[in-house]
């Protein structure tokens, strides 16, 4: 059962093969049965989600059914979840049990889908290895002591292993497509605004932007259409008709124009890397599609942007953290000042330290127009680079990651080493774009993700060439041994 | 770009965050690097180039002026550390 895709399972349950009590069941004992190897979840709600099942197939016996009705998933641990602790992978969150729901929260549960529980992740999604999660580090189901890559590391390995069929996650600068690519699984990470973020905890908010983590675009599709839409209360989601992304799977893709860029097909490129990649833009080549290079010539300067912009709109988006309303606070404050300093010294890891203290440097007087500033203007240009690029081809393709998964500490002690793994997703998040990461090959038994970005909404666009690569590929099929 | 001790403290001071003396060397390497790679940016020609806040230069929209939340403190209170008839406690800040 575990081994059905969400698509799948929605017919078996329509089929009444199987109830959703059933199914939660499963999957909830799959979770605890294995999950001390992953360390995939950070909270399961083994409870309310036996519960949330039961009503579902109370409304699937009414007639009221969406694909979602009695699906079983899992959040990434950063959209809030109303009565349920929602961490962020932080101690400064360790006990905080918001009173609301995220929007995605809400919009999954009225479909009908059935939450097991909340994913570990790099503490306040800063992180490529899900290893700075204050409630350890996750465990890539593929290989003893890899990462799963992040920072949605949980909800990554957490679908790779079985224990739920889809997960919810977030990408910032990467977070949904290199964890994706590290687990073989497939991720999308929607165009800036599509999904709203209210609720989502946020990091920095004109990047971070919520998808999907699901072993088939087919799910994707399908989860997308429940997350998707504009929100009053996020005032940078946009105001824009959400299509059926599943209307267009079928389509072929005769005629589909894909770009390389030269810039991420450089000497720096490891050789297997680079054949393997080149091998599932070949499966496109035979499905009808025609590649040419094209350049992004600001590509080289994404990192510098983003970790100009990601920082100082953290430091701005965590002042919040202050003890005095909510979250961590310290032992016996002697006076405010040193309940400020104290509680967010305890309660923050060192990678959000930094990033805080970076961003801080950067917006401070002197200092703003040479880096935030700069890195706006930049921004701009390696959007123009995207600009000019779709007016020639319809998909970007390129490696998700330089490499697959790394091997656990490998990375922890150099944080610009850790920020290279980004390189090839940033400047998406940058410019706003989608892309998605589907699984595209093995190295040394370690999965190989393959990146492709769209255009401006182009979402139905990039699911239907997933979905037709994964008709005559089975690299989404590959399971890792237990 | 070196960031000097007196830099941090004073960044830390700004950001509410609390840095031990042992940690500051740690710090300063790692500030130091980060500020170096962002360095990366001096090179590009950004002269007749607008800033870029929101990928989509979406605007702010704005709403009728009314009310539309209701008043949850007691479920908002409910989390925080330490409350009292109604208001959050802190430290004393006037003596």
């Amino acid at each position: 059962m575990h081994d059905k895709t969400v698509a799948e399972l929605s017919s078996a349950l329509a089929s009444g093969q199987v109830s959703s009590v059933e199914l939660t069941q499963h999957f909830l004992d799959r979770i605890r049965q294995d999950d001390s190897r992953y360390n995939a979840f950070i909270t399961v709600t083994e409870e309310a989600a036996l519960k949330d099942a039961r009503a579902a197939d109370e409304r699937r016996q009414q007639g009221d059914v969406t694909p979602w009705t009695g699906i079983p998933f899992a959040h990434k641990d950063l959209f809030c979840t109303n009565g349920v602790r929602t961490t962020c992978g932080s101690k400064m969150l360790e006990n905080f049990v918001p009173p609301y729901d995220a929007t995605v929260t809400s919009k999954l549960r009225e479909a009908g889908a059935v939450c097991l529980g909340k994913t570990n992740m790099d503490e306040f999604a800063m992180g490529s290895s899900t290893e700075s999660s204050y409630f350890g580090a996750t465990t890539n189901p593929w290989g003893e002591r890899r990462v799963p890559g992040g920072s949605s590391g949980g909800s990554a390995a957490a679908v790779a292993a079985r224990l739920v069929p889809a997960a919810t996650a977030t990408d910032t600068g990467g977070s949904i497509r290199q964890p994706a690519a590290l687990c073989g699984i497939t991720g999308l990470k929607p165009t800036y605004g599509r999904i709203s973020r209210y609720g989502m905890v946020a990091f920095a908010s004109s990047l971070d932007q919520a998808g999907t983590m699901t072993r088939t675009a087919q799910d994707s599709a399908m989860m997308l259409n429940v997350m998707a839409g504009h929100d009053p209360k996020d005032s940078t989601s946009i105001d824009r008709a959400v299509p059926d992304y599943t209307a267009e799977l079928d389509q072929p893709l005769k005629g589909l124009r894909i770009g390389l860029p030269r810039e991420y097909f450089t000497a720096q490129l490891s050789a297997a890397m680079e054949q393997t990649v080149r091998n599932a833009i070949a499966e496109y080549e035979k499905l009808g599609a025609t590649v040419q290079e094209i350049s992004l010539p600001h590509a080289n300067l994404a990192i510098a942007a983003y970790y100009v912009i990601a920082p100082a709109e953290c430091s701005a988006n965590l002042s919040r953290f202050d003890g005095a309303r909510y979250g961590y606070r310290c032992d016996n404050p002697k006076d405010l000042l040193d309940m400020y300093t104290r509680t967010r010294a305890e309660g923050f890891g060192s990678e959000v330290k930094r990033r805080i203290l970076v961003g801080t440097y950067a917006l401070s007087a002197g200092y703003y127009d040479a880096y935030y500033l700069k890195a706006q203007k930049v921004r701009r240009l390696i959007q123009q680079d995207f600009i000019e690029a779709f007016g020639q081809v319809d998909i970007i393709m390129s490696p998700t990651s330089p490499s697959p998964a790394f091997v656990q500490g490998e990375k922890t002690n150099d944080p610009v080493t850790m920020y290279l793994e980004d390189i090839f997703t940033i400047s998406t998040n940058l410019a706003g774009l989608p892309a998605m990461s589907v699984p595209a090959g093995m190295m040394d038994g370690l999965p190989v993700g393959l990146q492709m970005i769209g255009d401006y909404f182009s979402e139905a666009r990039l699911l239907n060439a997933a979905h037709q690569f994964q008709q005559v590929t089975d690299w989404h099929q590959m399971t890792p041994a237990r | 770009m070196a960031i000097s001790r007196n830099d941090i403290e004073k960044v830390a001071l700004l950001a509410r965050i609390k840095v031990d003396d042992d940690q500051v060397t740690a710090l300063e390497k790692d500030l130091g690097n980060i500020l170096d790679l962002v360095d990366q940016l001096k090179s590009a020609d950004t002269s007749q180039t607008e800033p870029m806040a929101h990928p989509l230069d979406a605007v702010q929209r704005l709403r009728p002026d009314v009310v539309t939340e209701s008043n949850q403190r007691e479920a908002f209170q409910a989390i925080a550390p330490a409350t009292e008839n109604g208001l959050y406690l802190v430290p004393r800040v006037i003596e």
